[in-house]
């Protein structure tokens, strides 16, 4: 199973689903939509947070977090 | 139509909503605070029609009418209570272009509340720069509802805006047909009869959110977890599938309304990509950060100084005028030594605090700040914060009351709580003329570090570094003592760069001073007064008998040595010469006598007090003539009468810096603290750890340094 930490800087990835209930809220409010075509962009200094472009904008979140949204 | 209409801007935060309200209001707007929290509400007047004025209110970014923190409860508070003093009549929901289907997601469920709205189109120039186009009216068709086009920023589009408002404010027209999704409507019904009749969404509202509301009491709550229960109704389930269905909604309207043109493949490389190679670089990153950091403190003390110096010396000059020219009666040295001193101290620190809320601002405002949380997030964790804990930290370093307000941003309540426990270790600028008069007495004014930077000025930086480190080291014990497993988020948007709008940096430059020093301000100048008293007057008549008793003991001094003499005989005999006598043995030890306690008792109220203290007892004792007057020069010329020495030594110095630096001074902080906790016990642990750590560390340097 494919999620968005497992991307490196510069690859892209579908949103297929999530597997945290609680986050998938907040996440689907700030845009990311099952479908929703994701790049990510930065990694911080020590591996975490990362940062992805999603519907437009740049969106940053802790590698945990982004390890409960899968990818295709 | 209703006179005076109130109207709330609502939408994503960096939607503009900021940029709206001032190209709307432009000076014409007031702080003031949401009832029952301390929290900045901004209240600003438009006019729609002649004579008729709207008031606008400025409400906190969100992302869904679902509260994920503290800040966003504030705005759901007052959407789900039509009750609410702040309840508006007309709703415009700001939104990003660039980014519609989610700046929507926010504009449905607000209209869905019955609220009569409008949606202003903002940042469309973004959107084209992205190849994005929007039929705004066929926008407006699908979604019913008026949509005005406008660039926030330059302020262009208002009138249409003021248009639509007044359409929408006439027919009291609002969409409010069906909810997108699923829901029993018996559940409903039953909440309308208990809890009075409103329209289904805010029904469902107050079912997922009751907890919360402020406007249910105890038992109210009880009753919606009953039908809760009888319903088997899940919040988080119901939410999410509402959010999907509403996004299913927008989709369909989105796609029939916006224009996508091909844009090539690799996006292009914009300023905000270039800039954040650096601004996130692994090495580059913090060098930026600590550079910022560093120029902000060299210029606050080189810059600052030249109009304090001023107002230092015109207070000092307008007081040895009064002193003069008034008849040397009691109300006089009321007026000089009590109330001219005390507002001095106050006056003086415009410049430091104006010129720290400008660094801040810019920082706020250009987007750099987020990326600052960015990568600051692991570091901080370490230690039992969040990357979000760097804005009240920052912000610490100007006031630690907003800066404990700016935590309501942190989801996580322990990492919330941790951040208000430690930000008053932060120097805050109360403390900025303390380090600024100590550290002229203890470094040479004239040294440099490698030829280049100002010594004064390293030091200063060094003593904001110590407090930071300081409250870095206070949290992670906290960390290791508050043992709750507790999920935190960092899930926020990092906006692109942009170049700061003048009038709203100034705006909140001129705010935050103004609430400052009127704040700050009432409670030095009372404590000046009070303390004049009590320095002034003294039990029994032994400040009668001082004259008599310095002439007796010094029979051979004449003229200014002996005043100098019987007014320190004076302060001694003095209610606050006998209080800074009463506890010398306990600061003995940290290198202070009676003099310096009458400062620290005074100090624990509010330390910016400690200068005007200082000046108020130096200027009781000391000599008036033009050269001499200034509080420094003052507290130079201050012999130690055990050695015989300089009083303000370096040991004495630093262990005065330390004290200061780690020392709970403020009453406002603990009141804060107490506001954003709800309990006592957390701003009485405050005290006390802060406190305790003050006098450990002081007496450690001061048995050092001798």
């Amino acid at each position: 199973m494919k999620t968005i930490a497992d991307l490196k800087i510069g690859e892209r990835g579908i949103i297929v689903n999530f597997t945290d209930d609680e986050l998938s809220l907040k996440l689907l409010e700030m845009g990311c939509l099952p479908g929703t075509q994701v790049t990510m962009t930065h990694i911080a200094p020590f591996g975490d947070p990362i940062a992805v472009k999603v519907s437009g904008y740049v969106l940053s979140m802790r590698k945990d977090e982004a390890a409960t949204i899968v990818v295709a | 139509m209703k006179k005076s209409p109130k109207i709330a801007l609502i939408g994503n935060p960096n939607a503009g909503k900021s940029s709206l309200f001032n190209s709307l209001t432009g000076l014409r707007q007031k702080t003031g605070n949401f009832p029952g929290v301390t929290m900045d509400k901004l209240i600003g007047k438009w006019k729609l029609e002649a004579g008729d004025d709207a008031e606008i209110l400025d409400l906190p970014g969100i992302y869904s009418i679902y509260p994920k923190s503290v800040d966003e409860q504030v705005v759901i508070n007052i959407l789900a209570n039509p009750q609410h003093p702040d309840y508006p009549d007309l709703a415009i929901v700001v939104a990003d272009a660039s980014n519609l289907k989610r700046n929507l997601l926010l504009f449905s469920q607000v209209r869905d509340l019955g609220i009569p709205t409008v949606l202003a189109l903002n940042m469309i120039d973004v959107a084209e720069n992205q190849g994005i186009v929007i039929n705004s009216v066929k926008l407006a068709r699908e979604l019913n509802v008026e949509v005005a086009e406008v660039n926030a920023k330059k302020g262009i589009g208002l009138n249409g805006l003021r248009l639509s408002v007044n359409k929408t404010l006439e027919t009291n027209y609002n969409s409010n047909d069906s909810l997108p999704m699923d829901y029993s409507v018996e559940m409903v019904e039953e909440i309308k009869e208990k809890y009075g009749d409103t329209d289904d969404y805010h029904a469902l509202l107050w079912l997922s959110e009751h907890d919360n509301l402020k406007q249910f009491d105890e038992k109210q709550r009880v009753g919606f977890d009953k039908i809760q229960e009888k319903y088997q109704w899940n919040t988080q389930d119901a939410q999410s599938k509402e959010t999907m269905a509403r996004y299913s909604q927008l989709t369909e309207i989105v796609d029939n309304c916006l224009h996508e043109m091909p844009v090539e493949e690799e996006p292009v490389n914009t300023w905000t990509d270039r800039l954040d190679k650096i601004f996130l670089h692994r090495f580059w990153g913090y060098f930026v950060f600590l550079g910022i950091l560093f120029i902000m403190f060299q210029a606050i003390f080189t810059w600052a100084t030249y109009p304090m110096d001023l107002i230092d010396g015109g207070v000092a000059s307008l007081n040895d005028f009064l002193k003069t020219s008034l008849p040397p009666t009691k109300l006089t040295d009321l007026l000089t030594d009590g109330l001219i001193a005390g507002i001095g101290g106050v006056l003086i620190f415009i410049p430091q605090i104006a010129f720290l809320f400008l660094f801040i601002a810019l920082l706020e405002e250009t987007g750099y700040m987020s990326r600052v949380m960015f990568i600051m997030d692991k570091l901080m964790r370490r230690f039992g914060l969040n990357g979000k804990s760097v804005v009240p930290l920052i912000s610490g370093v100007a006031c630690a009351v907003p800066a404990i307000m700016s935590t309501r941003s942190i989801g996580s309540w322990k990492d919330r709580l941790i951040t208000i426990m430690v930000t008053p270790l932060m120097s805050c600028s109360a403390r900025l003329p303390i380090y600024t008069v100590l550290i002229a007495l203890v470094v040479p004014e004239k040294s440099t570090l490698f030829g280049i930077f100002n010594l004064q000025g390293v030091a200063l930086f060094a003593m904001y570094l110590l407090g930071f480190f300081m409250a870095l080291i206070s949290a992670w014990v906290m960390k290791l003592l508050l043992n709750v497993k507790e999920r935190s988020y960092f899930i926020m948007e990092l906006p692109s760069y942009k170049g700061p709008r003048f009038s709203h940096v100034m705006l909140t430059i001129w705010n935050s001073t103004k609430a400052f020093v009127l704040e700050a301000g009432k409670i030095i100048v009372a404590i000046s007064i009070v303390l004049w008293v009590l320095a002034s007057y003294g039990p029994g008549d032994a400040m009668e008998q001082a004259e008599i008793t310095a002439k007796t003991n010094n029979p051979t001094l004449t003229g200014k040595d002996l005043e100098n003499k019987i007014s320190s005989q004076k302060l001694e005999n003095s209610y606050a010469g006998h209080f800074g006598k009463f506890i010398e043995p306990a600061i003995k030890p940290l290198g202070y006598d009676w003099k310096i306690g009458i400062a620290l008792i005074t100090s624990f109220a509010a330390r910016e007090v400690f200068v005007g203290t200082m000046s108020t007892i130096y200027s009781l004792g000391g000599e008036v003539d033009d050269e001499n007057s200034t509080v420094m020069n003052r507290m130079r010329a201050e012999i130690n009468p055990d050695t015989g020495k300089p009083m303000y030594d370096m040991a004495l110095g630093f262990s005065l810096l330390i004290f200061y630096a780690f020392a709970m001074q403020c009453m406002s902080t603990l009141a804060v603290t107490y506001r954003e906790t709800k309990s006592w016990k957390y701003p009485t642990i405050q005290f006390v750890y802060m406190t305790a750590l003050a006098y450990v560390s002081a007496f450690i340097v001061y048995q050092l340094l001798k």
